[in-house]
């Protein structure tokens, strides 16, 4: 039976990898290469040039502006998301105490959940386009039409400087939910319901089996989605482009690395440039998801 | 559904799919380049004339090569080249094919075949997404227009191409002395109303500044909202307006200066005094939630006879054409002179030839794509591009007489009393960055309570940085 696996398993793997190896790895090499270029993107000759490329960019103010705009998104996007999606599937699964022996959601759990789900379909763009209709600033706006309505004066969502990144991470937020409340559901609906069960004869409230069962027993999960959404904080690059003003603004006020790096490339023809943001980005992201698993390290409880 | 999710994903998998995700945010920049060092590059492959020089073919085409020209689907549509240019092109040179494509993201489509080495012939860079001229030119991939500039008309007897365009046409194509590039669209910019909203309320157009802020406050007191423009993805037309006011005050040389990242241009005085007074409308007869709102939605709000002044070029018209209610009646108005000593009249425009169409110098048929250059800029070629698009071309006077529109109407007119003195930048094409740091910088002056002092300072800091620059290749004018 030993005889003739390999060419099995080579047969099976040899077109993912050419294909990881053609569209991830070679553009990735290349990437590298190109960022130590002044490349334009129009001539097939490069000119290297050395570490210029970094020098100019820890120089570049809008690239520290970015930089602070993922700081702010990688503690908060995952913070808002994660409490949010708990307490709304807290609330599907356990929310509704037990009945028989069983622990059930709230009313209607089962509806609601499929709900939740929703905006994970919407394409991302679609999102940015319904949202920035939300936002608008007259009396078009969902919310300044609402507003209106009572007499106060428009919110400029968008338009203020304090408030666009905010208004923006709140829709990445809304975004992401869904599928946290799906994904920790599901980590719920795995915890045996005799410990429930224990816990609620010993007189457990809503609150303490949340905090001193679920919590716990959920850990892997959290961890998950702690990485998952802090490496979508380092994108957020396809709601910036579409919702905000003079994209990236006011005044570099939502600007994100991802929309630097297209605007170098797009806009200024500066390749090598945009390439070296692109490395930046590379190793920020890579940095991150392994200083999370390392913090976040804690034996499981095995069930 | 909880079956699909169990929670069986342990640290090893978790990575890995870390690493996956992680290295789908990056690649976007190795994508788009994955052909450098591709492509072969002979150079002066093609340019000299390929077939016989004759009166029908001065640029010596060879009459059975195929051509394919791109063209940016916009505003302007594309069958003006479909329907107008092709079939003049196709009568001199039937045996020729031409390869026509559309497309509304040009550089996503045209610049890969740049790096690999087989461009389209002839280009329309417009749009959004065009690719930066200036760094085209840079890497020699366009091919220079002297002699098509040089070779006569098609149906103006007597006249070379140059000679029929309107003066300065082919300067607005030069980059450090050689004409690449043919900016086609003529436009007129100024503040655009209603006829129909001045006809009603008995207003007329101001000359003085004094008379400019009276009919603002005119048009206040009927609970419309004077002035505004679209600071989410239009404030270039404000910073033209401010512009063409520093202009009017202090001569065009100030835009000259500008362009040449001559130090302290911004910091100029007219520039100051420009920037203060539109500060002044920003803060007083516009309203701050424009800031985030997309130039469509202000258009339409004018369509709707809620905004009385928007700022724009004499595409506006075609633009709004399906929201502009009966009887609207677009007109346009020179800006009003700011002081009382400006050294422009009141009538001075900005007014440039825009739309770039070039040709690849190393295309298959860089000839071809001259000549069809010398299609579009025909007589013949020049009507059915007005009548189908309501836009002036370079071509001088070639729809005089004609009754198009009213909003092409008032521009022709406004034009005409303009005379000589008119006046356009390049800086915005030449320094990307610029445009970029001035959009910004405009919003902030007339919506953010920006001053004009700090407008300039900002202004000259981002200027002195792309002089500067080593990366950036300058130009002069």
């Amino acid at each position: 039976m030993k005889h003739g696996r390999y060419p099995f398993i080579i047969g099976f793997l040899i077109v993912p990898v050419a294909i990881y190896g053609t569209f991830v790895v070679a553009a990735y090499l290349q990437a590298f290469q190109l960022s130590f270029t002044n490349w334009r993107g129009f001539s097939p000759d490069v000119n290297y040039i050395g570490f210029d490329n970094f020098t100019k960019l820890f120089q570049d103010d809008t690239f520290w502006k970015a930089i602070r705009h993922h700081a702010l998104l990688l503690v908060f996007l995952p913070l808002f998301t994660i409490v949010l999606a708990l307490f709304f599937s807290f609330l599907l699964n356990v929310g509704g105490g037990s009945k028989g022996g069983r622990t059930r959601g709230v009313w209607g759990s089962k509806f609601y959940r499929v709900v939740f789900f929703f905006p994970q379909l919407l394409a991302l763009a679609l999102v940015a386009v319904i949202f920035a209709r939300v936002y608008s600033p007259d009396e078009s706006g969902l919310i300044n039409g609402i507003l209106n309505q009572f007499g106060s004066g428009p919110v400029l969502f968008l338009a203020d400087k304090n408030l666009a990144l905010w208004s923006i991470l709140a829709v990445l937020v809304w975004q992401a939910v869904g599928f946290y409340v799906v994904l920790f559901s599901a980590g719920m609906g795995s915890i045996p319901t005799e410990i429930y069960e224990a816990a609620a004869l010993d007189g457990a409230t809503r609150g303490t089996l949340f905090f001193k069962v679920t919590l716990p027993l959920l850990w892997n999960t959290l961890q998950v989605a702690w990485v998952y959404l802090g490496i979508a904080a380092f994108d957020a690059f396809a709601l910036v482009n579409v919702m905000s003003v003079d994209r990236g603004g006011p005044d570099g006020a939502t600007t994100v690395l991802g929309l630097e790096i297209f605007r170098n490339m797009q806009d200024y023809a500066q390749f090598g440039y945009a390439s070296a943001m692109g490395v930046v980005l590379f190793f920020l992201t890579i940095t991150f998801a392994a200083l999370t698993l390392r913090v976040t390290r804690r034996e499981s409880v095995e069930l | 559904m909880s079956e699909i999710f169990k929670p069986e994903v342990d640290r090893r998998t978790l990575l890995r799919r870390v690493a996956a995700v992680g290295l789908l945010a990056t690649p976007a920049v190795g994508m788009l380049s994955a052909c450098v060092g591709g492509g072969d590059s002979d150079d002066d492959k093609a340019d000299k004339p390929a077939g016989t020089v004759s009166a029908t073919n001065p640029l010596g085409i060879k009459e059975d090569a195929p051509l394919e020209i791109v063209i940016f689907n916009g505003g302007l549509g594309t069958k003006y080249a479909t329907d107008v240019d092709i079939p003049s092109y196709n009568k001199l040179f039937p045996n020729s094919k031409v390869t026509f494509n559309q497309t509304e993201e040009i550089s996503t489509v045209v610049q890969p075949r740049f790096t690999a080495g087989n461009p389209p012939d002839m280009i329309n860079n417009s749009g959004s997404k065009l690719m930066d001229q200036g760094a085209l030119v840079q890497a020699g991939q366009v091919q220079d227009l002297t002699d098509l500039y040089a070779a006569p008309s098609v149906d103006i007897a007597g006249k070379t191409v140059k000679d029929t365009l309107i003066p300065g046409t082919v300067e607005q194509g030069t980059f450090n002395d050689k004409p690449y590039v043919l900016n086609y669209a003529f436009t007129v910019f100024g503040l655009w109303y209603s006829g129909k909203l001045f006809k009603d309320n008995g207003w007329t157009v101001p000359a003085t500044w004094a008379d400019f802020t009276k009919l603002l406050d005119a048009m206040k007191a009927k609970g419309i909202t004077p002035y505004g423009y679209a600071g989410a993805n239009a404030p270039y037309y404000q910073y033209t307006v401010i512009l063409t006011s520093a202009a009017k005050i202090g001569g065009a040389d100030i835009l000259k200066n500008i362009d040449n990242l001559e130090d302290g241009a911004w910091t100029n005085d007219a520039v100051k005094q420009a920037a203060a007074a539109w500060a002044e409308i920003g803060a007083k007869y516009s309203d701050k939630a424009f800031l985030g709102q997309k130039h469509t939605e202000v258009q339409l709000k004018q369509n709707q006879y809620k905004v009385g002044l928007y700022p724009s070029g004499s595409w506006l018209e075609n633009e709004q054409a399906k929201d502009t209610p009966d009887g609207f009646d677009y007109q346009l108005m020179p800006l009003p002179s700011v002081t009382t000593a400006d050294k422009l009249p009141v009538t001075a425009l900005y007014a440039a030839a825009g739309e770039q169409y070039f040709v690849a110098a190393k295309g298959k048929n860089p000839r071809g794509g001259m000549e069809f250059l010398r299609h579009m800029l025909s007589k013949a070629g020049a009507v059915g591009f007005t009548q189908l698009t309501k836009t002036l071309t370079v071509v001088a006077g070639a729809t005089d007489g004609m009754e198009i529109s009213p909003g092409l109407t008032s521009g022709n007119k406004a034009l005409g009393a303009a005379g000589a003195d008119t006046f356009s930048f390049r800086f915005d094409t030449w320094y990307k960055k610029l445009d970029d740091e001035l959009r910004a910088a405009t919003n902030e002056l007339m919506y953010q309570g920006g001053s004009a002092d700090k407008f300039c300072t900002r202004m000259q800091k981002a200027a002195d940085a792309v002089k500067k620059d080593s990366s950036i290749e300058k130009f002069k004018r």
